[in-house]
């Protein structure tokens, strides 16, 4: 029996690879799963444990949706718009 | 403002020294006639500013005429919530600012929303926040609208009390997505906002990448074609799916509607990625008695339903009205006419259409029948398990920004539906007697493919 990934792990992981391409690559949720099942593999995480880590990280604050045309899952940072030209 | 010292600072902005010697910018100062400035070039014309207590209106000669023909005007709205606020009156400058310039000045935002939802609110920001200050941030939050859009007045007075206290007081009900929308708020009146609204029981709709807020059409509450209960189904869903409606994941967007009927006064076939088109299966309801009395009334049956039915299945036989129903496309026609005459049959449901959006990335699409009929009933299990093969295939097949009905599109109706479990059938196809591409194998003799 293959041992699950913890869902800490899962959002230490999630949180890192969008502080790594934080600036060059937006991530969607649908894509950061899909990078989680790709390192970890899938008999070792879900979909659903994913979209529970990616829930945990929303709701802690380390991470914050963001739209550009479509949704993707980044850092918290003052946002360009919001800024004085 | 009686004891401030003000500066002007390159035309810009307006702005005071306070006690302690601080240059801080002056909220709430109006611009007499913002027009007259060019307040990023070098060529200031006129630096004409006033100040006072009330708001002042603004010149707004090209949105006025607006306000000129029979019809009601957004322009007299604004000027009339400009009286009692700021937001308002800095709104209608910008306005005219934009018709006078002929380009937007809106900022699109994309971070600003509540914690822990990724839909509902929509950043807006004013690249002109120098001359109008009050709309320097001007974002939007979707208010879930209630199933058929039925308000009692107490509710409609709860939510607009709420958007007084925290945004513009401006309103757009509905939007072209169905919520009751809030329009123009400052980032940090959008927690607050968002707590009185939960408190008050409502909740924001969707934005972004994310179910939209499914609507209805009034369905059985007033409507006595409705063919399943339109407002039960739409609750049922969005509750069913708050993380797909809060916390978007989805490639794009993802819009519900339902319809009780095929009149379809929601337009979901057009505009929604899943469209619930009420119908039945079994033969027209006639009152022959009804159909002697539009008769007698003068109705000319002949010309104004039989001629116009599109199928021609209809006949008048010595006054009584005749179906071939086997051939009836539900049009719907002949039950508009002779709403008293005629009613949809007792066995009801619905058809289930996929792939309808406007355009946006690519040019608009009319939904497909995905499945010719379903019954819609509580607890809506095969419906919910159809959605769900239907988002599992997308969210693995689906790029960036492509709707299911472009994604469709892309890798075949064919490939789309055998990947979802379902049986290709005639009524997927439109024409399907006339359509070159689509093959019945179970016509084909043995052996005929190869000789081909």
């Amino acid at each position: 029996m293959v041992d699950k990934v913890p869902i800490e792990e899962l959002e230490e992981a999630m949180y890192n690879i969008v502080k790594e391409y934080s600036g060059k690559k937006k991530f969607k949720p649908g894509d950061l799963t899909k990078e989680m099942i790709a390192q970890f593999g899938e008999d070792r995480v879900t979909k659903k444990e994913c979209k529970d880590a990616l829930k945990e990280l929303i709701d802690s604050g380390r991470l914050v949706y963001g739209y550009y045309g479509g949704t993707s899952v980044e850092l918290p940072h003052v946002e360009g718009a919001a800024k004085d030209i | 403002m009686k004891g401030r010292k003000d500066i002007a600072w390159k035309g810009v902005r307006k702005q005071r020294i306070d006690q302690w010697g601080h240059i801080k910018p002056i909220e709430n100062d109006f611009l007499l006639n913002p027009l007259l400035l060019d307040i990023r070039g070098s060529g200031i014309e006129r630096k004409e500013y006033y100040m006072a207590d009330e708001i002042k209106k603004r010149k707004t000669p090209l949105l006025d005429e607006l306000e000129e023909g029979p019809w009601p005007s957004f322009v007299t709205d604004l000027k009339k919530m400009a009286e009692k606020k700021p937001k308002a009156n800095d709104l209608l400058g910008q306005l005219e600012l934009s018709y006078k310039e002929k380009k937007g000045h809106w900022k699109h935002g994309g971070l600003v929303g509540v914690a822990g939802y990724g839909g509902g609110v929509i950043g807006r920001y004013s690249d002109s926040s120098e001359l109008f200050p009050n709309v320097k941030a001007f974002h939007t939050c979707r208010v879930n609208q209630t199933s058929g859009w039925f308000y009692t007045t107490e509710a409609l007075r709860e939510l607009c009390d709420i958007w007084d206290k925290h945004g513009s007081g401006l309103t757009n009900v509905h939007g072209s997505t169905g919520d009751f929308v809030f329009l123009g708020a400052d980032t940090d009146a959008l927690e607050p906002c968002f707590s009185d609204l939960t408190k008050a029981g409502w909740d924001l709709g969707g934005s972004g990448s994310d179910m939209r807020t499914p609507s209805c059409c009034n369905g059985p509450a007033r409507c006595e074609f409705a063919c399943y209960d339109t407002l039960d189904m739409t609750y049922d869903i969005t509750m069913t799916y708050q993380d797909e409606l809060h916390r978007p994941a989805f490639v794009y967007k993802w819009k519900f509607k339902m319809a009780g009927c095929p009149n379809d006064c929601v337009a979901s076939i057009a505009r929604s990625d899943l469209a619930v088109i009420g119908t039945w299966r079994d033969n027209i309801r006639i009152d022959q008695s009804a159909v002697k009395e539009y008769l007698d009334k003068g109705l000319n049956i002949t010309s104004d339903v039989i001629m116009k039915c599109p199928k021609q299945c209809i006949s008048l036989d010595r006054n009584e009205l005749r179906i071939n129903n086997e051939d009836c496309v539900k049009c719907m026609h002949c039950l508009n006419v002779m709403p008293k005459a005629l009613r949809p049959g007792k066995d009801k449901g619905a058809t289930i259409l996929i792939g309808g959006k406007a355009p946006i990335m690519e040019g608009a699409l009319l939904s497909s029948v995905l499945v010719p009929f379903m019954k819609i009933e509580k607890p809506y299990t095969e419906f919910k398990d159809l959605i769900e093969r239907i988002w599992e295939f997308w969210d693995e097949h689906g790029v960036s920004r492509e709707r299911i009905g472009e994604c469709i599109q892309r890798v075949g109706m064919g490939n789309f539906v055998e990947a979802i479990g379902l049986e290709p059938l005639p009524e997927m196809v439109s024409s399907p007697r006339d359509n070159p591409y689509i093959f019945y194998e179970e016509y084909l003799e043995e052996g005929e493919e190869e000789e081909e």
